[in-house]
């Protein structure tokens, strides 16, 4: 990663660099955020700045073929947390916490992701929203927040958006934001000033990447035109169970692996459903993400961890 | 309308509960309330459309590794619990319509009921 010159140049840094398993490691670099790869490895060598962690589709309670395991996975991961040689400043949850929305998944959750002693920023998955009444979610994560669950704070100059997607699904639809969502949205970033740093982080893509299963959100562009007129700009999100990305102006798409099962690239199987892999490679296909954020410089760097490269 | 799709509802529960012992099974005669079942398999509703006599119970059971769920766009009963691997829905239809109905975890996931008006008998709704 040479070209740290300035940000104009995202594109080829995005291009070098690697992307392998389990946690992205998030980096911001004067307003990009890029990964910076392993997560061992990167964050001992770009450590200034901010760095914060992404875990995503915990799916606390799934015992299926793809993993009977999702909790021991999960433990894993955290275990990998608690053992970085430089603390994150914080980790987001992208959502799907648990996989039936009882209280016995959240609460697993919540006793295995706290031994990392991180602040969690956490947005909700379709998953997390089961319960008869949907209320358990916002009991537990909801303080402070909007809506079904959205939000937003600042980090070390950084904006950071947590969205929702994942609530009042139309027939033969996408993610769905909603009107209330994005007008909160518009008027929660009018007054920044262009040269802030945007991290947008929800459960469902919010770009298009596989509308045949439902992989994308349907007013996810309409959320992106008020972001238009910031330099920087990274959409995190979950869901899809493995690492994808797309540079597209100034925004930077990147999902994140799950802890729990992995599933098949767009079209590369019948459905969208939990891919059984032969358990030496599982843990190949689980982890986590990290990513960096440095002052005067333009790029995040995004770390994909595996459980196991 | 409203109160005759919610007794519906809980007589389809009720139906739904006891399908293993054998309510489905009963018999082809035609006194005996009819019964279709839809699969859910690979994220699709199987048959993706079903046509019916009025007062027919839909079943659909869930075959995939991952949770599904029941509702319909008209909002003709409130949505099935979560679907795990193996769990099934029920719900009797009384009033003749189409009803459009999607799995609202996974909404690009779509299917129809068409419900005609039983013939050859009174129904009481």
């Amino acid at each position: 990663m040479s070209d740290r010159d300035d940000g104009v140049n995202r594109r080829k840094v995005l291009e070098c660099m690697t992307w392998v398993g389990t946690g992205v490691l998030w980096t911001i670099a004067g307003g990009v955020p890029h990964s910076l790869g392993i997560m061992g490895e990167a964050v001992a060598e770009e450590a200034k700045g901010l760095t914060f962690l992404q875990i995503s589709d915990s799916h606390m309670g799934f015992d299926k073929p793809a993993n009977p395991n999702a909790r021991g996975t999960l433990e894993e991961a955290v275990g990998k947390i608690i053992a970085l040689p430089q603390k994150p400043a914080f980790m987001i949850h992208t959502g799907d916490i648990s996989h039936l929305s009882k209280v016995s998944e959240f609460d697993d959750a919540d006793r295995i992701i706290s031994q990392t002693r991180l602040d969690v920023h956490y947005v909700p998955g379709e998953h997390d929203f089961l319960d008869p009444e949907q209320k358990l979610y916002r009991d537990r994560y909801g303080a402070g927040t909007k809506g079904a669950g959205w939000y937003s704070f600042d980090s070390n100059g950084v904006h950071f958006i947590g969205l929702v997607n994942v609530v009042d699904l139309k027939a033969g639809g996408l993610g769905n934001l909603g009107n209330d969502q994005l007008e909160w949205l518009e008027a929660d970033v009018k007054d920044r000033s262009a040269s802030t740093p945007i991290v947008v982080f929800a459960h469902i893509p919010l770009w298009t990447v596989y509308p045949e299963w439902g992989w994308g959100t349907q007013d996810g562009a309409q959320a992106l035109t008020y972001l238009k007129k910031f330099g920087s700009v990274t959409v995190l999100n979950g869901h899809i169970h493995q690492v994808m990305q797309k540079v597209e102006g100034n925004v930077t798409f990147h999902t994140a692996r799950s802890t729990a099962f992995p599933q098949p690239a767009p079209g590369a199987a019948p459905s969208p459903g939990p891919m059984k892999v032969e358990d030496d490679k599982l843990r190949t296909m689980l982890g986590t993400a990290s990513i960096t954020f440095k002052q005067n410089e333009k790029q995040l760097a995004i770390i994909d961890t595996p459980l196991k490269s | 309308m409203l109160r005759s799709a919610i007794s519906a509802a809980l007589i389809g529960a009720a139906v739904g509960s006891v399908l293993a012992g054998g309510v489905l099974f009963a018999g082809a005669q035609t006194p005996v309330p009819a019964a279709v079942a839809v699969g859910i398999d690979n994220f699709t509703f199987n048959p993706q459309t079903v046509t019916v006599k009025a007062g027919t119970t839909v079943t659909w059971t869930n075959k995939d590794d991952i949770p599904h769920g029941i509702a319909v766009t008209n909002n003709a009963f409130k949505r099935s619990q979560a679907l795990d691997t193996d769990d099934s829905f029920a719900f009797t239809f009384t009033t003749p319509g189409t009803y459009q109905y999607f799995c609202y975890i996974h909404p690009h996931m779509t299917g129809t009921i068409v419900v005609e008006a039983a013939t050859g008998s009174n129904t009481t709704q």
